[in-house]
């Protein structure tokens, strides 16, 4: 596999999909690009980051908004 | 089933049953997750809001849809995706990319730019608030086409399958549109991550 093999294949080897044939000859090719490994290695941390982020509290004012309109639309008591 | 998911089976059924109490649990487990798939898609805070109350008032209506087949967070998402999609659609006549648009596979453009190591942890390297105003500033600069199907998959984790029905899009567009949000992404976070 070249280096544009590991790229077309990138998404379906971190998300664990590849077929154990390609996974090896994938393996191979980084053992010795550089360039390779660290494309795979920050592609697979960035995927990680977005994946492990708790989402933020909500901005001021929107879950009274919320519960507000909810009960004014749906007709129950707030 | 875990006791999380078993509470939340009788908060959907006691809603289902008119108990406005339950539902509103059910919205402050929830809310802060489909603010950020709103926010995500639609890059605008007032839009986000938007579907935000939308997509629950859309829920509680259509509680008697819900079958159980899927997680009801898996459920809520959807709702909250089609809604924010209309608003994208609804303002997309003054875009220059459409969210249909096919993505011509051109190798060269997709080719990584940026290599440069990041080491093991690197987001420790910063606060949470600043983590996350570096996040979104990355995800928000994606064209919709790519940040939509990013969002779906790594934020929200929905399946390629899922993430394609719901955008009306094939199994193969999904994972072109996938592989290069995630290069435009990893690009966009370099400067942010790298060594040194």
């Amino acid at each position: 596999m070249n280096c544009k093999g590991v790229l077309n294949e990138l998404s379906e080897y971190l998300d664990g999909n590849l077929e154990p044939a390609l996974i090896e000859e994938l393996r191979r090719h980084l053992e010795c690009c550089d360039d390779c490994r660290v494309v795979v290695d920050t592609t697979r941390k960035t995927i990680e980051i977005y994946c492990n982020t708790e989402p933020m509290p909500l901005p001021q004012g929107i879950r009274e908004r919320l519960e507000r309109t909810l009960a004014k639309k749906l007709k129950r008591p707030s | 089933m875990p006791a999380h998911l078993e509470n939340e089976v009788t908060l959907i059924a006691a809603a289902r049953a008119g108990n406005g109490e339950a539902f509103t649990t059910l919205v402050n487990q929830y809310d802060r997750n489909i603010y950020r798939v709103a926010l995500n898609i639609t890059g605008k805070q007032e839009d986000a809001e938007d579907v935000l109350q939308e997509a629950f008032l859309k829920a509680y209506t259509n509680l008697d849809s819900f079958r159980g087949n899927s997680r009801f967070y898996t459920w809520l998402v959807r709702i909250a995706v089609n809604e924010a999609l209309m608003k994208l659609r609804k303002g997309r006549r003054d875009r220059s990319v459409s969210l249909d648009e096919p993505i011509a596979t051109d190798d060269g453009e997709s080719m990584p730019r940026e290599i440069e190591d990041w080491g093991d942890s690197p987001e420790q390297s910063y606060a949470k608030t600043e983590l996350q105003a570096i996040l979104n500033g990355a995800m928000e600069s994606l064209e919709p086409q790519f940040r939509t199907v990013v969002v779906l998959r790594d934020v929200e984790n929905l399946s390629t399958e899922e993430t394609a029905e719901l955008l009306g899009l094939s199994v193969p567009a999904v994972k072109t549109r996938l592989l290069r949000g995630r290069l435009k992404l990893r690009e966009r976070l370099n400067k942010y991550f790298k060594r040194g």
